[in-house]
């Protein structure tokens, strides 16, 4: 997918005047945010949760060559295979060459960012094959044309009047005076039109929420059971993963799932959370003939040691997005690739690079409302503040706020000029200013006075009057 | 131990009251608004202490800190630990200008060493003035009056990194003829964020307005806040919306202070 993270600044300008956008954001800001905090309020141990799922992961992460291997080996025990991938390239190749040897011509999808994150649908596309998108969110914004603008959401910046007008645009053999106007119809529909592409489809990708090193199994967790059915029916099941999904056991996985989905959606649990371990066994009664693990590191491994390592924590749980004021604003597409939010702010430039990713971590008030609502306790803001010290070292921060910003620490460094300085400025200003109250204008403060007044100075500085203060008062004793 | 628990930890009360108490007035309050300075004394020496203010304070390095300056931070933060360390309480009307000290400046050297040591020491006798009032010498000061309903917005840093949420509260019950209406959402960010409202006006216009509508919605006459940076993002934001609701610190009402101009009015402005 084409990266616009450069254009963040304008495109979340445009997000501001989009209407439907706008409509359709305050629409899901509420119910995230309530129904997450009434599950965490409901389950007294909820915080000891997050401290042993952080726990885990961390142990994980300092373990994870050992943990892969742990994992590899079972997968071929229960007669899968797994792939390495390094990067995006060699993971499209890897599926590509799959779906070849299968003679593909439909591939079902279930949701994966990771398939985002490969843009595994337009190499199938270019070389023949066909994807479909099994996900509502997914079959929504594929017919769209568009990215998913949130990571559990996928077509959470739609609205449904104008799903609606994708189906009508898109099901042409079906009688357009068909009644398309509650939820539920769009969903029976898109379950019917599904329904022939999943007994159709030659193979099936799904992604993972964990992957489990002591068992091989690969885990979804979902609402719709559209996962179920692209991992089952299909003669070969691609499994398409990034390697910091590992984890150690199922008692380490049940652990997690506990704060996942309560995080996420504020469900106890999902609708689906399902495990599959292999192809299918002679005793079975239905699974795929080949089961295939695409492990991506695509720069993960990097991460490992740095101070990006705790975003490896991450469970794509989504609420660090949603409790974020910047994205309720503006929307993922903003963001400009697969990961939006304060997790994309982080992630994103160690995976395209701090040059193109750089607006995403400073597009943050750092309110902190992300970190405290994290499953895995990512320090979110922290993260974001370490890539703005590579922006800053590199020279990558705009040159007038870097002059500006280097200035101003100079001055703060030495007191005695500031505040003769600023004493001068702020008299000057609070005299202007003085019938006013505050300014709907002023040079040099346009980014401020655009969208709202600025307040005047009372007059004298604090130090100033506080001098004086101190000089009256000896002044009294001395009489 | 998170510095929340610090804060809020019962055994506090038993700490002897500091008395030689430094005022880190922050940036802000120096420049635009020193009444909440003086507020902030006022509480302070009616609650017992005597107060010092370091004449080299300038900022807390904040800015410098989120702009990714690592270097000048450091430089800054060396500055304000060596003029506030002798102290045995530092005190800040503002969330974001304590927590910088309290909970920032232990990242900006190296463990062990002999800087973040004193950093260390310095955190732990740095507070936010409400909790300081609260939390510290554990008792009520207030004997203010204010006539009229206000709401209060909590700000970020104070609130998520230094647990400040009731303290303002349990101040603000005592002040005779004052009436609390919480507005929704108060714990969202105002969309200040320090420089952020520069580089990207837009979004932070944005939050604003959510902000000043759901201020609107009490129909309370006064807003107030514990940090001048988001009172200023507000009170810009309300007048030029051409609302009445005037503005404060909450020291200011806290210490009876209220006869100087709201946030951005002047004394002939229509009260809010």
């Amino acid at each position: 997918m084409q990266i616009t993270s450069p254009y963040f600044k304008e495109k979340s300008s445009e997000a501001l005047k989009d209407a439907n956008l706008q409509k359709a954001m305050g629409n899901v800001e509420r119910g995230f945010i309530d129904k997450r905090a009434n599950a965490a309020a409901n389950l007294p141990e909820f915080e000891a949760l997050r401290d042993r799922a952080k726990e885990i992961k961390d142990h994980v992460l300092d373990h994870l060559d050992l943990y892969l291997e742990n994992y590899e080996e079972k997968v071929q025990e229960t007669g899968g295979r797994v792939h390495w991938a390094a990067g995006a390239q060699d993971a499209r190749n890897i599926i590509l060459d799959i779906c070849k040897r299968a003679n593909a011509k439909t591939v079902t999808k279930g949701k994966s960012m990771i398939a985002e994150e490969i843009a595994i649908n337009e190499h199938l596309e270019r070389n023949g094959i066909e994807p479909i998108e099994t996900d509502l969110g997914e079959y929504i914004i594929q017919l769209r044309g568009e990215a998913p603008s949130h990571i559990i959401a996928p077509a959470v910046h739609v609205n449904k009047e104008e799903v609606e007008a994708d189906f009508r645009r898109s099901h042409r053999h079906l009688p357009p005076g068909r009644n398309l106007e509650d939820p539920t119809s769009l969903l029976s529909e898109a379950r019917s039109v599904l329904r022939d592409k999943f007994l159709a489809a030659d193979v099936g990708i799904t992604g993972a929420n964990f992957l489990v090193a002591e068992t091989g199994t690969s885990i979804i967790v979902t609402n719709e059971g559209n996962g179920d059915l692209t991992q089952i029916l299909p003669r070969v099941h691609i499994v398409l993963a990034s390697i910091e999904k590992i984890v150690p056991t199922l008692e380490d996985v049940s652990q997690i799932l506990r704060v996942l989905a309560r995080s996420a959606t504020g469900q106890d649990m999902s609708v689906y959370t399902t495990f599959s371990t292999g192809p299918r066994r002679a005793e079975d009664p239905d699974g795929p003939e080949e089961y295939h693990v695409v492990l991506l590191d695509n720069g993960r491994s990097d991460m490992l040691g740095t101070e990006f390592q705790d975003m490896l924590r991450c469970i794509r749980c989504g609420a660090c997005m949603n409790h974020c004021p910047v994205y309720n604003a503006v929307g993922g597409h903003s963001y400009g690739w697969v990961y939006p939010g304060p997790m994309g702010a982080v992630l994103t430039p160690t995976l395209i690079g701090v040059e193109k990713g750089g607006h995403l971590p400073n597009a943050s008030t750092f309110c902190g409302r992300c970190e405290s609502v994290c499953p895995m306790r990512i320090p979110l803001p922290k993260m974001m503040r370490h890539w703005r010290e590579k922006e800053f070292e590199r020279h990558l921060t705009p040159d007038g706020m870097r002059r500006g910003l280097l200035l101003w620490a100079w001055m703060a460094k030495h007191p005695k000029l500031y505040h003769a300085g600023s004493r001068l400025v702020i008299n000057m200003l609070g005299m202007i200013g003085s019938r006013k109250g505050s300014f709907k204008r002023l040079p040099l403060a346009g980014g401020w006075t655009e969208h709202r007044d600025l307040p005047v100075p009372e007059g004298q500085t604090f130090q100033q009057q506080w001098a004086a203060r101190r000089r009256n008062s000896k002044v009294g004793q001395a009489a | 131990m998170s510095v929340s628990d610090t804060n809020s930890s019962p055994h506090t009360t038993a700490i002897e009251t500091p008395k030689n108490v430094a005022l880190f007035v922050t940036c802000l309050v120096d420049l635009f608004r020193p009444s909440i300075g003086f507020a902030s004394v006022k509480l302070l020496e009616d609650a017992g202490c005597t107060i010092s203010v370091p004449p080299a304070q300038t900022c807390c390095g904040q800015p410098a800190y989120n702009s990714g300056d690592k270097a000048d931070t450091r430089d800054i933060a060396m500055q304000v630990i060596k003029s506030f360390e002798a102290y045995d309480a530092v005190v800040a009307p503002s969330g974001s200008c304590a927590a910088m000290i309290k909970v920032h400046y232990l990242e900006l050297f190296e463990e062990g060493s002999d800087w973040h040591q004193r950093a260390r020491k310095l955190a732990d006798k740095t507070f936010e003035l409400t909790s300081f009032l609260t939390d510290i010498l554990g008792r009520n000061p207030v004997t203010a009056h204010f006539d009229g309903v206000v709401t209060y917005h909590d700000s970020c840093s104070g609130l998520r990194e230094l647990g400040v949420e009731k303290q303002p509260r349990r101040l603000l019950e005592a002040v005779d003829g004052l009436t609390l209406k919480e507005m929704k959402d108060s714990e969202v960010c105002c969309g200040f964020g320090g420089t952020f409202c520069i580089k990207y006006p837009d979004i932070s216009n944005a939050i604003v307005q959510k902000k000043t509508k759901n201020i609107e919605d009490t129909a309370a006459t006064t807003l107030l806040a514990g940090d001048l940076g988001c009172l200023m993002n507000m009170a810009g934001k309300l007048k030029r919306e051409g609302s009445n609701v005037d503005v404060r610190h909450v020291a200011e009402v806290l210490a009876g202070m209220t006869d100087v101009p709201p946030i951005g009015k002047t004394r002939n402005d229509k009260k809010g």
